[in-house]
């Protein structure tokens, strides 16, 4: 066996496993505030990044100016979507809830490929070209720096939930939305902003994928990983989506490079057929208890 | 206004039809349904061979999601296991059709049932999420599996036959595909009298009361499964004899979630809706490209945005109906049904 291949792609799948988790991150954060399923993580993901193709080669702005604005637009998106089409949703069952996740999922494809084409896209390059070294172990850099700004933003959002108000505000609705409502905290402010919140995780991870990966349509194909992610982790552990998706990268990777392409999909999805037998709730989620 | 229908007895208020206009009106959809062939060109026996397998299809989806209340992302997957057991039993038997369909159906209805095995612990969405799993694995054998499902290439497969009797044309399909329709939604129906169907629906409002009941839920679940996934196989079969090749592209994710959307549209927990469901998200696409065909003298670009288009409406459609009409078009059906039951003493 060959160590130092096995550590590269080890490490590359440690560092997608990272922006992983910045995704799962945002569909915890949703679900735990609004418990809503949400199937349409990809596609915002995908829209941020055509925002983010828009704005840095159609409008030849700097990257660094593009990216904040094409994560503001993928955050703004998730804050109209949560207004128009899920709080109409509010009480109805959780797979109705569901379909519709899916159907705006449908509709932002139909919208991206009426405005930039179904024909697969390169983002302009704007990280650094310089090959980075981790001991004797190569790591592309558009993944190294990738997961540096993915692990950033993980870092001030964790802090975000510790200290401040808002953060503070959206764990105790997470916890009980009547207590919460009673206390004064705006309950459906706290829904908008999760929204707000978890697209913009979204938004930023899908700029970074999509800038070492290439960009099309079919590019919300990833939520479907992030789905596995979250399950495995538990639908509403930050923990559990942290791990998890570090995890379910690093699997992702190493089955392709070494099964071939078309085992990544059925070896994470064995891993989530597993845990679901085992543990039905994920590794670190709550296991619900229900009475008549 | 319809009046003298007092129900004298149980049987007679769980009876299919309640009365006999409906039993007429019936008659007269059926001669309708025969007569259409004969009457129709190429395009619109093409159409109707679609719709028959997606009702059958729906109506599967239906039992399981709309009456039992199992979400279900694999719908695709068991139907192209039916397609599959259909296309490798021509090439390598050569069995008649009766046969094929029927073991694609039970061979459905046993992977179904492997697959509803975690539906005892698992519920809801993670019961969705499994159900997903379980289409990513079905995907990969047929893609893998080349010495039964000859990879990504799929399979070809003769016309169905029957004692000498080839099925080729669009026209000798519509005879297997409306009839099998026909009675397997009546099947369908015929269920939810019994104390199985029954089961599903208690499942479906409360899973625990149910089983305080004395219902075992996993033998139902599992039944629900069975039942669902045979439907599925059934649809499969017939779409594998109807386009003659199946490919492991044939039954993508896309496809479960258009019949997803299909039991949404039409009303979930009615059989009707599901019919209803599926005739109307199966010929929307078949507007839009008429649609397109009339527009592009006028503007020619206008292929290129069809099928973003039909995404958009697609997409719509689920969300409009969840949001405005979640009953879906069986309520607006019923709706239209009152009025004139009603009429001329309301309004």
């Amino acid at each position: 066996m060959d160590w130092i291949f096995f550590g590269e792609i080890s490490l590359a799948g440690l560092a997608m496993g990272g922006l992983y988790s910045l995704i799962a991150l945002g569909f915890v954060i949703i679900y735990k505030a609004t418990r809503v399923i949400n199937f349409a993580i990809g596609e915002i993901m995908m829209f941020a990044a055509y925002l983010f193709l828009a704005f840095a080669g159609g409008m030849e702005l700097s990257a660094w100016i593009a990216l904040p604005l094409a994560v503001i637009g993928g955050s703004l998106l998730g804050g109209v979507i949560e207004k128009t089409m899920i709080r109409p949703m509010l009480g109805e069952s959780p797979i109705s809830v569901v379909m519709v996740t899916i159907g705006i999922a449908s509709i932002l494809v139909g919208l991206v490929e009426f405005i930039w084409t179904a024909d697969p896209q390169l983002l302009p390059s704007f990280l650094p070209r310089e090959p980075v070294f981790i001991g004797p172990l190569y790591l592309a850099p558009k993944i190294a720096y990738g997961f540096l700004i993915g692990a950033a933003l993980l870092i001030i959002y964790l802090l975000y939930f510790r200290f401040s108000r808002g953060g503070v505000a959206l764990r105790a609705t997470a916890s009980d939305q009547a207590a919460a409502y009673s206390m004064g905290i705006n309950v459906r402010r706290v829904f908008n902003m999760a929204w707000v919140f978890g697209s913009l995780a979204a938004s930023l991870a899908g700029v970074l994928v999509a800038a070492t990966g290439g960009l099309s349509p079919q590019f919300g194909i990833i939520g479907l990983s992030v789905l596995v992610v979250v399950i495995v982790g538990g639908l509403d552990s930050i923990l559990g989506a942290l791990i998890a998706g570090v995890f379910i990268g690093w699997l992702e990777t190493v089955a392709g490079a070494y099964l071939g392409g078309e085992y990544r999909m059925p070896a994470t999805f064995l891993v989530l057929a597993v845990i679901l037998v085992i543990r039905p709730y994920g590794l670190f989620g709550t296991h619900e208890i229900e009475r008549v | 206004m319809r009046i003298g229908d007092a129900k004298q007895s149980y049987e007679a208020d769980e009876a299919i039809w309640t009365t006999s206009t409906q039993k007429l009106w019936f008659g007269f959809f059926l001669l309708v349904l025969l007569v259409f062939p004969f009457m129709a060109d190429s395009y619109l026996l093409y159409l109707g061979c679609l719709v028959g397998i997606a009702v059958i299809s729906t109506t599967g989806l239906n039992i399981l999601t709309g009456f039992t209340g199992l979400i279900s992302l694999g719908q695709a997957g068991f139907m192209g296991v039916g397609a599959y057991t259909v296309a490798w039993l021509s090439v390598n038997t050569g069995l008649p059709f009766p046969v094929t369909l029927v073991l694609a159906g039970l061979m459905a209805a046993a992977v179904g049932i492997l697959v509803g095995l975690p539906s005892l612990r698992v519920k809801g969405l993670y019961l969705a999420i499994a159900t997903l799993a379980a289409s990513v694995f079905l995907h990969f054998i047929f893609a893998e599996w080349e010495s039964v499902t000859g990879g990504m290439g799929g399979l070809s497969l003769e016309p169905a036959h029957l004692f000498g009797w080839s099925f080729q044309s669009d026209f000798m399909m519509y005879f297997i595909i409306v009839p099998l329709a026909v009675l397997m939604v009546l099947a369908a129906a015929n269920v939810f009298r019994t104390r199985i169907g029954r089961a599903f629906i208690a499942i479906r409002d409360r899973d625990i009361s149910a089983e305080i009941l004395g219902i075992d839920l996993l033998r139902y679940k599992l039944m629900s499964f069975a039942l669902s996934s045979f439907y599925a196989g059934v649809a499969g079969g017939l779409f594998a004899y109807f386009y003659r090749v199946v490919t492991p592209e044939s039954f993508p994710l896309s496809m479960s979630i258009f019949y997803l959307a299909a039991v949404i549209v039409g009303g979930m927990g009615n059989l009707l809706g599901g019919i209803l469901g599926a005739a109307f998200m199966t010929l929307v696409p078949e507007a839009l490209k008429l649609l397109t065909a009339a527009l592009t003298p006028f503007y020619p670009n206008a292929p290129v945005f069809m099928s973003p288009m039909l995404e958009i409406i697609f997409g719509a459609l689920i969300v409009g109906f969840l949001i405005f009409e979640p009953h879906g078009l069986a309520e607006m059906w019923h709706r239209i049904r009152r009025f004139f039951r009603l009429w001329p003493f309301k309004n």
